[in-house]
């Protein structure tokens, strides 16, 4: 089994904490002149996504976790699982709901998604920053309002939710910033 | 592959120069005192036997030095200056570099500066008073405090630390919200986490904090107190959240300094490290007599950080350990 020396600690790092696997966000390692030295470590559990901060005292070994990111593309949702394809090897690997979590109001078919894998299977799946989605319904708004003050919500065809400046009409498609759910922009068809 | 510019030094030119200027302001200082200054060695036969303290060794040619196959650099001057105590130098000081394996960190380097000193016939408080003239030479009209390592727990971290079981200073470490689940049961290490996590972090940067009376059990070299034999006077200076000074009315007693030794070894053993041995050319200076003395070593590459505002102890290193 692959271990890390807390030497070997630094952010990215993926551990093993209580059977979960984990990364390390941030390290620090405090130590009294003449007294035990410790890493004092930011840890993100990568299931449960708790972020938890943990001690290990300097020199101890942790089980290193089995965790890759792929970049795969979106094919289709069976209903329980979403289906991604490796577009080199044509791979095909199944996300559960758990993997998928949020991230499914913004899975577009052909889209190139980062998933990352622990023992093979699928934990998480990030969308691409960067999403262009339909508007399939919002209010008609005031006419000539360009500004975009305010805004007023529009549901996309995946179900996502997003506000959009009042001159954005049902059928036009938007470019949505996923990472912080907002509108960036029109896309010309 | 050598990246094209990793010859380049860690430190920018105006630091390493500032370095030089502190340097001559500490030999002055000492130079006004008539404290002189001495110079030991690196490399040794000894290393330490504290067990927190990680050796670094070096491989020798076998039949040099006396068939010794392996010698260590020198955590600190210590052992090496109270040897030139014993044998009649005087008040004397040092800058030199030494080394401590593993311990690398914005305020750790494994080869690092250390000011050490002695002055015969101090205490620990006139010592620490003299430090505070050194300090106040470097950075102008600073203020300070003193505080014993007793007050500066109930203080900052609610639980007395020489009467304290393990539970109660757990609990004290979970109030904070510090993990300790790794070192449940363990006295010892128990303070360092506290001391570590909670205590020093909550000392006014803007002041010199004098934290004297270290337990008995962090003794090390120090004498033992005689008004409470639970606190040795080990003594410790914080300022600007920097761990930047350690001293000691020193211990002249040979036998117990050799049990300290051996009860190190034993601690290291049960950590499952290896055995150092004990120096025995020190213990035997010590038997012929040291004189009574304070002593303290002060890390020079952070009183440096301090004076420029570094961040990072790579910012007055001329080349950090992993670019030299």
């Amino acid at each position: 089994m692959a271990s890390y020396s807390t030497s070997e600690f630094k952010g990215g790092l993926k551990i093993m904490l209580d059977g979960e696997p984990c990364s390390i966000i941030e390290n620090e390692m405090v130590k009294p002149g003449k007294g035990q030295a410790f890493n004092r470590v930011k840890i993100r559990k990568l299931l449960s996504g708790k972020v938890v901060e943990k001690t290990f005292k300097s020199g101890d070994s942790v089980e290193a976790a089995d965790v890759m990111e792929v970049e795969l593309d979106y094919l289709y949702n069976d209903g329980e699982f979403w289906h991604f394809m490796n577009n080199e090897t044509f791979e095909q690997l199944a996300a559960d709901e758990a993997a998928v979590g949020d991230s499914e109001k913004w899975l577009v078919e052909q889209d190139t998604c980062t998933l990352m894998l622990w023992n093979g299977k699928p934990i998480t799946v990030t969308p691409p920053n960067f999403v262009e989605l339909e508007i399939t319904e919002t209010d008609p708004g005031l006419k000539g309002d360009t500004a975009g003050t305010g805004g007023k919500p529009a549901t996309l065809s995946t179900g996502a939710v997003v506000r959009v400046p009042l001159f954005v009409q049902t059928g036009e498609v938007i470019k949505v910033d996923t990472r912080t759910g907002e509108y960036v922009s029109r896309v010309q068809k | 592959m050598i990246e094209s510019k990793s010859w380049q030094p860690s430190a920018a030119l105006e630091n390493i120069k500032a370095r030089s200027a502190l340097q001559q302001q500490i030999r002055a200082f000492f130079l006004e005192r008539d404290v002189v200054e001495v110079e030991t060695p690196i490399l040794a036969a000894s290393g330490v036997t504290e067990p927190h303290i990680a050796n670094m060794q070096v491989h020798a040619e076998s039949g040099q030095f006396k068939g010794l196959h392996k010698l260590y650099l020198q955590t600190s001057p210590e052992y090496a200056m109270k040897r030139l105590l014993c044998a009649g130098i005087g008040d004397c000081f040092q800058i030199s570099k030494v080394f401590r394996n593993d311990e690398i960190s914005s305020r750790h380097n494994v080869e690092f500066s250390m000011l050490e000193w002695y002055r015969l016939g101090f205490t620990d408080v006139e010592l620490m008073a003299e430090i505070e003239l050194l300090m106040r030479e470097i950075f102008p009209d600073v203020a300070s405090q003193y505080l014993t390592y007793q007050d500066a727990f109930i203080r900052y971290a609610q639980v007395d630390p020489l009467a304290a079981n393990a539970q109660e200073l757990e609990a004290s470490l979970m109030q904070k919200g510090i993990d300790c689940e790794v070192v449940k049961g363990d006295r010892a290490a128990l303070l360092d986490l506290l001391m570590s996590c909670v205590v020093e972090p909550s000392l006014d940067r803007e002041q010199l904090t004098f934290v004297y009376h270290f337990p008995a059990e962090q003794a090390s070299l120090a004498k033992r107190c005689e008004q409470d034999d639970r606190t040795a006077h080990r003594f410790e200076l914080f300022y600007g959240g920097l761990e930047l000074a350690n001293g000691y009315w020193e211990l002249q007693d040979p036998i117990e300094q050799r049990a300290r030794f051996e009860k190190d070894n034993t601690q290291r053993g049960s950590m499952g490290l290896p055995e150092v041995p004990i120096d025995e050319r020190f213990l035997a200076a010590l038997e012929s007599g040291l004189p009574a003395c304070a002593g303290v070593a002060m890390g020079v590459d952070r009183l440096l950080m301090l004076k420029l505002g570094a961040k990072h102890i790579k910012e007055v290193l001329t080349f950090t350990t992993d670019s030299a």
